[in-house]
């Protein structure tokens, strides 16, 4: 699992869609054969993976939102592995 | 996504969630006449299509209760002039749209106005990369179209998704599809080995492929998928008359799939309308929600007080629900049984059988074409019932 740096704009992958679904209270990552429920944090993070804001965007974002530090290394590795389902795609 | 005028979502009762993935077949009409097409082989008797109206309703119901995943089928959903109204209401009730489709009848004008209406996605189907097989199987000149609409895919900006179904007749062209398929510049390509139901029922003894040119199929597959890397993704589905334990088919009947057939009839899985003793429900005289919490046909096997032995004691029931309903039907003459693709299954000898038997046509084949094979091919002016065996029998 490659790191993802800092400095990459990561956005949800052509033809995949996010959204809030009531009905199940999540997050769920809408793609043609189906449907990932995310749970909390990788709701909070694939929401805010426009194309525009950057990895420390995201981070700085999150900790602002949630009053934490320190987050950049779970991030990261949530945003490598989403990246790896291709569930992300990177914007330069 | 707010849903305006929506109450909050129906808690689940007795443990049933949402129908979360909706399925419409807005027509049995269709230009093509696919050997292994999984309609009803008595579609042709079936009566007249929803108007857009009901489908129209039938997607606020659904989607009040938390259908979010909506494919849009048939026969050919573009046989529907209103399918870009459909698909426009359905965008903005905040579903995600996957149109399945041939791409007969797929013009610029047609591709335009749909992505404008906020279709989400396309899969385009093919049977064969070579034009004589693909048009022999499905009786129509149709490659060369699907070449154009493929382009007018990735040109308007769509993931090219192709759908080829495999069987016997040609699943050795493995090797020229997935070809076929890097050319048109495909990124997602499904093998899927068909299963059997409807017409495919009907052409089984001249479809099931043997377990050899099954592993020479996933072997070319490998080697493609090393070649070509992370710019397409490949899926194979073997069918599953190879394997011994069955598919957790619709992640168990009435938990996460509705379909609604062209006349309305809601129905548990694609192919449902087979099964005798399930009185299914229309849309014309329910709505959504009673139909999916409420109807027996939907309550008729969840849980599992419906399963027999061995599927009642098995530990691994709440894995798979014992499969298939429907292929337990057509090969048992009981959807209360295990699927027989069950090695548990008393019945399995018949899923090994017709193996067998493929074994045996694939080693005595002077046809490799398929050409003199007595197929079956899908025709409104052919189309009846089809007479599950054992009830034959028993008939006499």
């Amino acid at each position: 699992m490659s790191d993802v740096p800092e400095t990459v704009r990561p956005a949800v992958a052509k033809g995949l869609r996010l959204q809030w679904e009531a009905a199940q209270e999540a997050h769920v990552l809408l793609y043609p054969e189906g449907m990932v429920k995310l749970n909390g944090s990788a709701g909070a993070i694939m929401s805010r993976c426009d194309g525009v804001r950057t990895v420390a965007d995201i981070v700085a974002d999150l900790e602002r939102t949630y009053g934490m530090s320190g987050l950049a290394g779970d991030v990261r590795a949530f945003l490598a592995l989403a990246l790896e389902r291709r569930w992300l795609e990177l914007r330069e | 996504m707010a849903l305006q005028g929506m109450g909050p979502p129906a808690k689940a009762s007795h443990g049933v969630g949402p129908p979360l993935w909706l399925l419409l077949e807005l027509t049995y009409r269709c230009p093509l006449h696919c050997v292994f097409c999984y309609n009803p082989t008595d579609f042709a008797s079936v009566g007249a299509e929803l108007p857009t109206a009901d489908w129209i309703r039938v997607l606020r119901e659904a989607r009040a209760l938390g259908a979010v995943q909506l494919g849009l089928s048939g026969g050919e959903p573009l046989a529907r002039e209103d399918l870009e109204a459909i698909v426009a209401q359905a965008h903005g009730l905040g579903f995600y749209i996957n149109l399945i489709t041939s791409g007969i009848g797929l013009t610029e004008a047609r591709i335009s106005a749909l992505k404008a209406a906020g279709l989400d996605h396309i899969q385009l189907s093919f049977q064969d990369s070579t034009r004589e097989m693909n048009d022999f199987l499905s009786s129509t000149r149709t490659f060369e179209l699907k070449a154009k609409v493929a382009a007018l895919i990735r040109q308007y900006d769509y993931p090219m998704v192709l759908n080829v179904v495999l069987h016997r007749l040609n699943i050795d062209h493995v090797e020229q599809i997935l070809g076929m398929a890097e050319a048109l510049g495909a990124q997602y390509v499904e093998l899927a080995n068909t299963q059997y139901y409807g017409w495919a029922w009907l052409n089984r003894e001249q479809l099931l492929p043997s377990r050899a040119q099954l592993e020479r199929a996933e072997a070319v597959t490998q080697r493609f998928r090393e070649r070509i890397g992370s710019r397409m993704k490949i899926y194979f589905v073997v069918p599953d008359y190879f394997e011994t334990r069955p598919k957790a088919c619709m992640s168990g009947l009435g938990s996460v799939f509705l379909a609604i057939a062209p006349d309305g009839i809601a129905m548990p899985c694609h192919a449902a309308r087979m099964l005798p003793g399930l009185t299914l429900p229309n849309v014309r005289d329910s709505d959504i929600r009673t139909i999916w919490y409420d109807s027996p046909a939907f309550n008729c096997f969840r849980g599992e007080a419906w399963m027999k032995e061995p599927c009642r004691g098995c530990p691994e029931r709440s894995k798979d629900f014992g499969g298939c309903r429907c292929q337990a039907y057509l090969l048992t003459g009981d959807a209360a049984n295990a699927d027989p693709v069950c090695d548990l299954s008393p019945h399995h000898h018949l899923v090994t059988e017709a193996v067998a038997r493929a074994e045996r046509a694939a080693a005595t084949a002077t046809d490799p074409s398929g050409r003199d094979a007595a197929l079956v091919f899908r025709d409104h002016r052919i189309s009846i019932p089809v007479v599950v065996a054992s009830e034959r029998a028993a008939r006499g």
